[in-house]
């Protein structure tokens, strides 16, 4: 499976960071990048994982990982790197 | 690797800006369910549908959720059905049966639409082509999903003017079939002048016959996308303009490249194109018309509205071009009227009739489309307006369709409204000088001068 990229939006409160790495490390998913920045009280996340060794499917940890961003009231999308390379890299 | 930016600009052109994947449609040929008996037809089409689109919405499904982009249709195109129905119809309720099974194949697969009910007249009619289109009326109103073209005409062979005249008959009886239903069967009918090998688009979408088995074609979209990249250069000259709907297409197809690989890996179907259509939805922001605004003009049908729209096809295509192997004939702007806000909002402001309709699909791809006109519009009016398109197409050689529906009880300054993708539309007034002793005429339009080449 490619590099997968994690985008977490939403009002900045405290341990974003934690609960998405808990989620991620207790399905074995390795982190390989993460920027962070506030903008106007609004955090805006982006990691670069590798789930080549989760035991999970893509679409679960998706809906996953969607549900853990309710939880704190920020919205987590989990893409392919595909998408962008496509878009971005020629 | 990737950056922040890159990625935020992606998710805003999805979530912000309308971008999504408007269609992968599955083309399937029937020419091996020929057979001279209608009931094992049917019973051959269903079962290769069936089989050939088994996983077509679920892969879909999946690769719209691992992408994180919206793939808002999945459909199936067919051979024409007056070619495969050809040895066993005997009458048009004989085509009318193989559309009822088609629908219902279209219903338990999934999908919303499937094209192909059609017939390919450009020269003359066969006895299955004639009784194909007289089957029209009766076919979309009994079924839900099934789209219907016929092609009327083209460069090389000039305008079957017979069946020009005979399908304004079948719009009108379509649209009275329909009535209930604010004449909806009109809107998936579409004819056609130089209709291309093979067409993934709905209504007009059907499978070539010159095409293999299977076909997978992928269709984006993102009006949104170019207007919102375009309100940056406000005041700009002409060259930074054309210059940033080339890069904006160029992003937006290369997502349609990688949707259609992946499409065709998982479904292990050969890919076939990748069109950018600048295909317009009722939802605001997703407008051709606010992208002609936007280039300078008051509202879409001002002076200067063909121009604009020429450049912006014509950027569109270049860009398009450079962003995947195989991108399709008719990327470019569509210009539906009921499908996208602007131009309601043209018309209903008296910005836009008709005859700039007309011309402005001259530039672009495809035709007048989606236009409501009144249902007491005659049938050799609607005949007159279907040749004047033909004529466009087959003059400049480049294709052309019209999909416009006389809704019956209703007049101009009424509104119709058709629901979902299809939008609404106020019913615009129709030049009603007769133009019956023409029509009337028997026979074709010769195909014009320079059809001689080779």
């Amino acid at each position: 499976m490619n590099k997968t990229i994690i985008t977490v939006v939403g009002k900045d409160t405290v341990g974003i960071i934690a609960k998405v790495c808990t989620y991620l490390a207790d399905n074995n998913i390795n982190i390989l990048d993460i920027s962070q920045t506030i903008v106007q009280d609004y955090f805006n996340m982006m990691m670069i994982v590798d789930m080549n060794n989760s035991q999970k499917k893509f679409g679960t940890i998706a809906d996953e990982l969607e549900e853990v961003g309710k939880g704190i009231g920020v919205m987590i999308k989990c893409q392919q790197e595909d998408i962008f390379n496509s878009m971005h890299r020629i | 690797m990737i950056n922040m930016f890159e990625v935020n600009e992606t998710n805003d052109m999805i979530e912000k800006e309308n971008l999504d994947v408007r269609t992968i449609t599955l083309g399937i040929s029937l020419l091996d369910c020929i057979d001279s008996d209608v009931d094992k037809v049917c019973e051959n089409i269903y079962r290769k549908i069936k089989e050939k689109a088994a996983n077509l919405v679920e892969a879909g499904e999946m690769i719209s959720r691992e992408f994180g982009i919206p793939i808002v249709n999945k459909r199936i195109s067919v051979t024409p059905i007056a070619l495969v129905g050809g040895a066993s119809c005997k009458t048009s309720d004989d085509f009318v049966k193989i559309a009822k099974t088609l629908d219902k194949v279209a219903k338990e697969v999934g999908v919303n639409f499937l094209g192909g009910y059609s017939a390919l007249v450009s020269k003359d009619m066969t006895h299955a082509d004639e009784l194909l289109i007289r089957s029209i009326p009766k076919a979309l109103s009994e079924t839900e999903r099934i789209c219907s073209s016929v092609n009327l005409g083209s460069t090389k062979t000039g305008i079957n003017m017979d069946a020009v005249r005979l399908i304004g008959e079948i719009v009108k009886e379509t649209a009275e079939l329909t009535k209930e239903d604010d004449s909806l069967g009109c809107a998936k009918l579409v004819v056609f002048c130089n209709a291309p090998d093979d067409n993934p688009f709905m209504a007009g979408a059907f499978h070539g016959v010159t095409e293999g088995d299977c076909v997978i074609n992928v269709g984006v979209s993102g009006p949104g996308v170019v207007k919102n990249a375009l309100e940056k250069v406000r005041g700009e000259s002409f060259e930074v303009l054309c210059e940033t709907i080339k890069k904006t297409a160029f992003k937006v197809t290369r997502v349609g490249q990688l949707v259609a690989k992946e499409a065709s890996r998982v479904l292990n179907v050969p890919f076939g194109i990748v069109d950018l259509s600048l295909a317009p939805t009722p939802a605001i922001g997703d407008s051709v018309a606010d992208i002609l605004c936007e280039i300078g003009l008051e509202y879409a049908g001002a002076p200067g509205t063909t121009a604009a729209l020429a450049l912006l096809n014509d950027q569109v295509k270049k860009g398009g071009v450079m962003a995947s192997s195989c991108v399709g004939g008719l990327s470019g702007a569509f210009i539906p009227v009921s499908e996208d806000q602007g131009m309601i909002n043209a018309v209903n402001a008296g910005a836009l009739t008709i005859e700039k309709l007309e011309a402005m699909t001259c530039v672009c791809s495809v035709g007048l489309d989606m236009i409501a006109i009144p249902g007491d519009t005659k049938a050799t009016t609607i005949s007159g307006i279907i040749a004047d398109e033909m004529a466009i197409g087959m003059v400049n050689q480049k294709t052309t369709a019209v999909r416009i529906i006389p809704v019956i009880g209703k007049g101009v300054g009424e509104t119709v409204e058709f629901g979902g993708l299809l939008g609404y539309a106020p019913i615009m007034p129709v030049n009603n000088f007769s133009c019956d002793a023409f029509v009337n005429r028997k026979g074709r339009i010769p195909a014009p001068v320079h059809s001689f080449k080779n």
